[in-house]
């Protein structure tokens, strides 16, 4: 074989590696998920047959999985517009002459390095009724204690405000890149031209930020669907499925209720929403934001 | 006019000092409320009694409840293994796609891609069926297979690897290196900056995770620390303040400190690897 067809082959084994983990664990189990989504639930005396879309049917008639994709929904809406404002603030306050502006940075980011199960432990103890610190703060407004995880009304919430915590640092810091590309000759400028903080911001800075915050978004958008750690510790998805979000559901359905293939038609609804925002970020998104 | 302006200016400057320090003590208190309680005793702790004596009780007690030392270990391997897993199967990966413009790599990238979206976590269903088919239930290597081949790590070493320059493979060539002569003395020392990023996504990433950890381990011997936190941290199991405190720092301490000692290549990293 001649020299310039050897790329070939030692691409393909130099990618093998990769490629039969890659697709051992997620092409294969991809596609498996959705074939056992059109099976029903073998056990030893009944093997698995196909039953089309009776899986479907099932969910679309489970009033719990409409719960738990409203959820998810306002999961998303309560933390990511929150995180995102809260970001450039952060990022816009520490890209500037501030004193002590590392240890600010760092008071920011660190919610950023700690396990979600780990903020779920601190905040548990912020939320308990009664002895828990919001109570306790409260109390000395003259307010009674409020179980505020076992409340429908206010778990969600309770749950939103502790994940805008944890992520806000982490989107900060893409600001901050951001921020750091921008020629300090524009404010100058601006400042020049006696345009005000806010007009510089809206008209200058948030459209230069726009590719940062589309990719903030994303992710932002996929973290909602990915990251359920802390219903473990905080809320099991109760009371009644009111904090129950998509990704636990499935956990749920697949490990606690042992029903493997409802689990699968659950997953392949979760597949289709991350198969859904990857084409929109590839062809409305990429194409809106390079606009420069 | 002008003298007005720059002290409504200068004014404004003082009180986003204001704001950013607020917001930074804000931000910050959770978690020094979290090692201040571990320090105390839960009933100080409850009553908020700021000037209380310091313990140590609380991180006996929760290293007699549960083995953390044993779970840190479990945490180590896992993440160390995973981590030089990843780098020998993402770097070859990566140099077969920045070098070899072999037949079907555009369709073989753009596959690896697709985990980019779909991570493992999301099929935990018929990834815990194929382990426990391959035996790797309840083994730490089982907790790793499905994260070794990474597609970021791929992405980003391969996007490095492109950028260097093509006078120095050649050159290289000259003096006689084979393939992975180059890729050794050209690509990989050049994508140092590359590996520190990646590395400390990756160690932060794994460090932290839980829900395949969770689905996977069943015992002592294979959980990190994450699951072992989980499973001690049940509200049901009545556990106090103090010791939940302690044992949520004996998690995180380690990571904590590396991060607050190594705060700039942490920060520069988790940047780096997000606008690459």
């Amino acid at each position: 074989m001649s020299r310039a067809n050897m790329r070939h082959v030692y691409g393909w084994l130099l990618l093998m590696p990769a490629a039969i983990l890659l697709v051992a664990f997620t092409h294969y189990p991809t596609i498996a998920t959705i074939i056992d989504s059109f099976f029903s639930k073998g056990n030893p005396v009944r093997p698995s047959r196909f039953i089309g879309l009776d899986n479907y049917r099932l969910m679309t008639d489970d009033p719990i999985f409409w719960k738990v994709l409203a959820n998810n929904m306002w999961f998303a809406i309560g933390t990511i517009p929150t995180s995102i404002a809260l970001a450039i603030a952060m990022a816009l306050m520490v890209n500037k002459a501030l004193p002590g502006r590392s240890l600010v940075r760092m008071a920011y980011f660190t919610p950023t390095i700690l396990p979600m199960i780990a903020v779920a432990n601190i905040w548990l103890f912020f939320y308990t009724p009664d002895i828990g610190l919001i109570d306790q703060v409260a109390g000395l407004f003259g307010f009674s204690g409020h179980n505020w995880l076992g409340d429908p009304d206010t778990v969600l919430p309770a749950i939103i405000i502790m994940t805008i915590w944890k992520e806000a640092g982490f989107f900060m810091i893409f600001y901050l890149a951001a921020l750091q590309q921008i020629p300090p000759e524009l404010a100058e400028a601006a400042r020049l031209e006696g345009a005000s903080r806010w007009y510089y911001f809206r008209r200058v800075l948030f459209p230069l930020l726009m590719p940062t915050t589309l990719f903030v978004l994303i992710n932002a958008v996929l973290n909602s669907f990915k990251l359920v750690d802390h219903l473990f510790v905080l809320t099991k998805g109760g009371p009644d499925n009111a904090s129950n979000l998509l990704l636990y559901y499935i956990f749920e359905s697949a490990f606690s209720y042992f029903d493997t293939t409802y689990a699968a038609t659950l997953t392949v609804v979760l597949l289709g929403l991350l198969a859904f925002m990857a084409l929109a970020q590839f062809f409305v998104l990429d194409r809106r934001v390079h606009y420069r | 006019m002008t003298g007005t302006r720059l002290t409504s200016r200068d004014f404004a400057d003082y009180l986003e000092i204001v704001a950013a320090w607020v917001l930074a003590i804000l931000w910050i208190s959770p978690l020094l409320y979290a090692i201040w309680a571990a320090f105390h005793s839960s009933h100080h702790a409850i009553n908020f009694e700021l000037l209380s004596p310091l313990t140590l009780d609380n991180f006996r007690e929760a290293m007699s409840q549960a083995p953390f030392l044993r779970y840190g270990l479990n945490t180590f391997i896992l993440v160390s293994m995973l981590l030089t897993a990843q780098l020998i199967v993402c770097t070859l990966a990566a140099y077969a796609f920045a070098r070899f413009d072999f037949r079907g790599s555009e369709i073989a990238f753009a596959l690896v891609l697709v985990q980019l979206m779909i991570t493992p976590e999301i099929l935990i269903v018929e990834n815990y069926g194929t382990l426990a088919k391959l035996g790797f239930v309840d083994t730490i290597t089982g907790i790793g297979l499905p994260y070794m081949a990474s597609a970021f790590g791929i992405f980003l070493l391969r996007q490095t690897f492109k950028s260097t320059p093509k006078e120095l493979e050649e050159a290289a060539r000259l003096e006689g290196c084979g393939l992975f002569g180059i890729l050794f003395r050209v690509y990989i020392p050049l994508a140092r900056p590359t590996y520190l990023a990646y590395g400390l996504v990756s160690i932060s990433h794994h460090w932290n995770n839980f829900l395949w950890p969770l689905v996977i381990t069943n015992s002592v011997e294979t959980r990190p620390l994450t699951v072992g936190l989980g499973v001690f941290g049940a509200p049901e199991s009545g556990v106090d303040w103090s010791i939940i405190s302690a044992a949520t720092l004996l998690s995180v301490a380690p990571l904590l400190i590396a991060f607050l000692l190594f705060q700039r290549q942490f920060v520069q990293s988790f940047m780096y690897a997000g606008i690459k």
